[in-house]
């Protein structure tokens, strides 16, 4: 097939797979150093190579270079310790806005720098002294990129995909850009964005493959032809044949389920940033806020952030949560800005983060395991992703180690868990029941985490339903809720406890760590930690949002942080939303466990939605909110996700929001 | 006459590596140099003795002044053990390492001894250097026929 016309220079491609013949040569690549003899030799060995360099000694100027001429650059190089801006804000920048390959230098070569170079999505790390050899392959990174995109936009027919957000794409770019969000995705923005950029460009290929948008029920659908088949043997093939989505091609799913299986290993592996992040996240330990009505608004962005719910529901949802809180109307608001950048960036982003979640089939199969400690009627109440989920959490106590505090938490709690699905979109529930269970230890908020999961549905725009159905879970909540609020209280007052147990696995560490309000999770954040510890019970959504968020997410106050990172993994818009749902709203403790729970469960797997729904059902108090939350997450990443978010966030249910880092976008992106 | 000269440089710039005032990469810097840019490697010298002077004299003024920002010292010696790490200034790099470890330390006077070292080997190497592009450069300007500014 065909690219198209290459514009311009000889040396750039645009879409996929067409490359120059002369390619490299003409790779157009800026480099940055403040180092002007470092700066001067980058530049002679980059044109020796043929190349076609600009060189500039300032972060802000490159920026500026990038803005100008959108397209003009194929990759940049830059340092990492430079005087006006950090190297890896910078890299965040350009992923985010430009989504161009980033090569980050530097003379310092400890592991963590390097780690932190590849966390926040560097394509390459170079230590200096840079020579000539290393810099002649840079072109292999414009390469990948490409190809990698090329291949998610792989889409015969318009089918079930959303044709509509490919167009929107550029625009949603630019959206993207302007939001907060913009951190945490980057790495699976960056892909997204530059596949969409190309596609945009390249309008002449003869294949333009419009990009697969992974609506939240397109990605329940998917969550639940996974865990039918098993995560063992979930192959693209037979994902594809029961999810029976006309348009749908089998490279689609493959793709979809790698990055899902990355965010579940995430989730599950990503222990070290709950701590510090859930913290942040939580921030908001205002037990008095528990109200779920705090939740509601914040799941009710995270929904609307999750792209499903539109801005009206939102705004509905919000106010009914608001009749709690008044709060949380002002943060519903900002969510819903969210919103966009996470429908579309939740598949995005969701999926990088899933990368990182090596446990995705440990998840997985703890969902199934997990014994149903929700009633039957709770599960009822969620819909069929939560059920998936539900069972899953179930499925997590008794199978997982890890998983089992978790579980037993969960399924304690299972009716919040209930509400949480109800409230979420499901997946927020999974994300619940992570924090809840983390939360809650005895909570066992099972339930909640299922609910998120499945409730998917229910978050949309019926966030408060789970709530109401939630009765059962009420009670539950209310018995939990004092615990729920311990632990809320300890996730959310440490905020940081919120985000550990996001960060676990959910998004953003730095969403925990906005979440300011340092919810006090401290007991959450033991418990994360300890959730962790599994990784596999990771749901992905933690960790992805650990490690991702924990850049980003300086933009979630707080709570918010946290269901921003769950948004992250979706698609960083929910998070945005559930993260500043959370974060207002958060003050409860409870809250801020469900909503990060939630959040962090939604995130990984089901649209961010349900996360801060979910998030809140668990809470009782919050169940509103939580099971908003928990909806607006829960989409992107699915039960599965949720629910090791949950599992992960047990220890805090409030915190679960920031749990929800599901993909580990942390909500910092969200545009602060 | 050329390949006096070219000797010449072969000699000095073997006893430059040999002593471990340069490293490999200066002789990466070399094999930049091209026609169309013959004074690079002079170039980039040029341009790190500006980036040295900037730095010793900032490190200069942090250490005479008050209490001393340990944080700040090693920020500013990363940066110049960097700069010199680019052309191959090896021994100026290990003198800045040592200052950087005195830093870590908290050791004032240490740093402050190590700094006189790293001022006293970039002296040495700048001698050095200017004697060898007397020589290269001169090779460089007889073979082809470019006048040097």
């Amino acid at each position: 097939m065909n690219i198209g016309t290459v514009p311009s220079s000889t040396g750039s491609w645009k879409s996929g797979d067409v490359v120059s013949d002369q390619f490299p040569v003409g790779l157009r690549v800026l480099v940055v150093d403040d180092d002007p003899t470092c700066l001067r030799i980058l530049e002679k060995m980059l044109r020796n190579c043929h190349y076609e360099v600009t060189k500039c000694n300032r972060a802000e100027i490159a920026l500026s270079l990038l803005r100008e001429n959108k397209n003009g650059f194929d990759i940049v190089i830059s340092d990492v310790h430079m005087p006006d801006m950090d190297g890896f804000k910078l890299l965040e920048h350009i992923g985010l806005e430009m989504d161009l390959p980033v090569i980050m230098m530097s003379a310092d070569d400890s592991k963590d720098v390097v780690m932190k170079g590849v966390t926040h999505g560097a394509y390459d790390y170079l230590i200096k002294p840079v020579r000539i050899e290393a810099l002649k392959n840079i072109w292999q990174h414009v390469v990948r990129k490409k190809k990698h995109e090329w291949k998610d936009n792989n889409f015969d027919q318009s089918g079930s995909v959303e044709e509509g957000d490919r167009q929107q794409k550029p625009s949603e770019d630019a959206d993207y850009s302007s939001s907060a969000n913009e951190g945490n995705w980057k790495n699976s923005k960056k892909r997204k964005e530059e596949e969409e950029d190309a596609e945009d460009r390249d309008d002449q290929s003869t294949l333009k493959k419009p990009r697969v948008v992974w609506s939240v029920e397109l990605h329940q659908q998917f969550v639940q032809a996974v865990h039918q088949l098993g995560i063992d043997k979930a192959v693209p093939k037979k994902i594809l044949e029961l999810m029976n989505v006309s348009g749908l091609t089998r490279e689609n799913v493959a793709s979809h389920l790698q990055k899902y299986r990355l965010y579940l290993r995430r989730l599950s592996g990503v222990s070290q940033h709950q701590n510090g992040l859930n913290n942040s996240f939580m921030g908001r330990p205002d037990p008095t806020f528990g109200t779920i009505s705090s939740l509601n608004g914040l799941d009710l962005q995270a929904i609307a952030a999750a792209g499903q719910i539109p801005a009206q529901s939102l705004a509905t949802l919000q106010a009914a949560a608001l009749g709690r809180s008044a709060t949380k109307s002002a943060i519903a608001m900002p969510l819903v800005d969210q919103r966009n950048l996470f429908s579309f960036e939740n598949s995005k982003l969701i999926f990088p983060e899933g990368q990182q979640l090596n446990n995705s089939n440990k998840q997985i199969d703890l969902l199934h395991g997990i014994p149903t400690t929700m009633e039957p009627k709770q599960l009822a109440n969620l819909h069929q992703p939560s059920q998936t989920f539900v069972g899953m959490n179930m499925q997590v106590n008794s199978t997982t180690q890890h998983n089992n505090s978790l579980l037993r938490r969960m399924s304690q709690s299972q009716p919040r868990a209930q509400m949480l699905n109800g409230a979420n979109n499901g997946s927020q529930v999974s994300r619940l029941p992570l924090s809840m269970q983390q939360s809650l230890s005895s909570e066992g908020i099972p339930g909640a985490v299922l609910a998120q999961s499945g409730i998917v549905d229910n978050a949309r725009g019926s966030v408060y339903n789970p709530v109401s159905q939630g009765s059962s879970m009420v009670d539950f909540s209310v018995n939990q809720s004092k615990e729920l609020q311990s632990y809320n209280f300890s996730l959310g007052s440490n905020s940081s406890g919120m985000s550990s147990l996001t960060n676990r696995g959910m998004l953003q560490q730095e969403v925990n760590s906005d979440i300011k309000g340092s919810r006090g999770f401290p007991s959450n954040y033991d418990i994360f930690n300890e959730l962790h510890q599994p990784k596999s019970q990771n749901w992905g959504l933690q960790n992805v949002g650990s490690t991702y968020d924990a850049s980003h997410h300086p933009s979630i106050q707080g709570t918010q942080g946290v269901s921003s990172q769950l948004l992250l993994q979706r698609g960083i818009s929910s998070t945005h939303n559930s993260g500043q749902n959370r974060n207002a709203p958060i003050g409860k403790p409870m809250y801020s466990n469900g909503e990060e729970t939630g959040h962090s469960n939604p995130m990984g797997g089901q649209q961010l939605n349900s996360v801060g729904g979910n998030m809140l059902a668990v809470k009782a108090e919050r169940f509103p909110d939580a099971d908003y939350q928990n909806t607006i997450f829960p989409e992107q990443f699915g039960q599965d996700d949720l629910m090791s978010a949950f599992l992960k966030q047990q220890g805090s249910v409030g915190p679960v929001e920031t749990e929800f880092g599901f993909d580990g976008y942390t909500l910092d992106n969200l545009p602060v | 006459m050329e390949n006096q000269k070219q000797h010449q440089a072969a000699y000095m710039r073997r006893s430059l590596l040999d002593q471990g005032y340069l490293d490999e990469q200066f002789i990466h810097l070399e094999e930049l140099q091209d026609d169309a840019n013959p004074n690079f490697v002079e170039e980039v010298v040029k341009l790190f003795y500006t980036d040295s002077a900037r730095f010793i004299r900032n490190i200069e003024l942090a250490l005479e002044n008050g209490p001393c920002d340990f944080a700040r010292l090693d920020n500013l010696m990363y940066q110049f053990k960097g700069s010199s790490s680019s052309i191959g200034a090896t021994r100026v790099k290990r003198q800045c390492s040592q200052f950087q470890e005195y830093c870590n330390a908290k050791n004032i006077e240490g740093c402050k001894n190590t700094f006189q070292g790293v001022k006293q080997e970039y002296a040495t190497l700048k001698t050095k250097l200017e004697a060898y592009f007397q020589v290269s450069l001169s090779l460089i300007r007889y073979i082809g026929n470019y006048s040097k500014d």
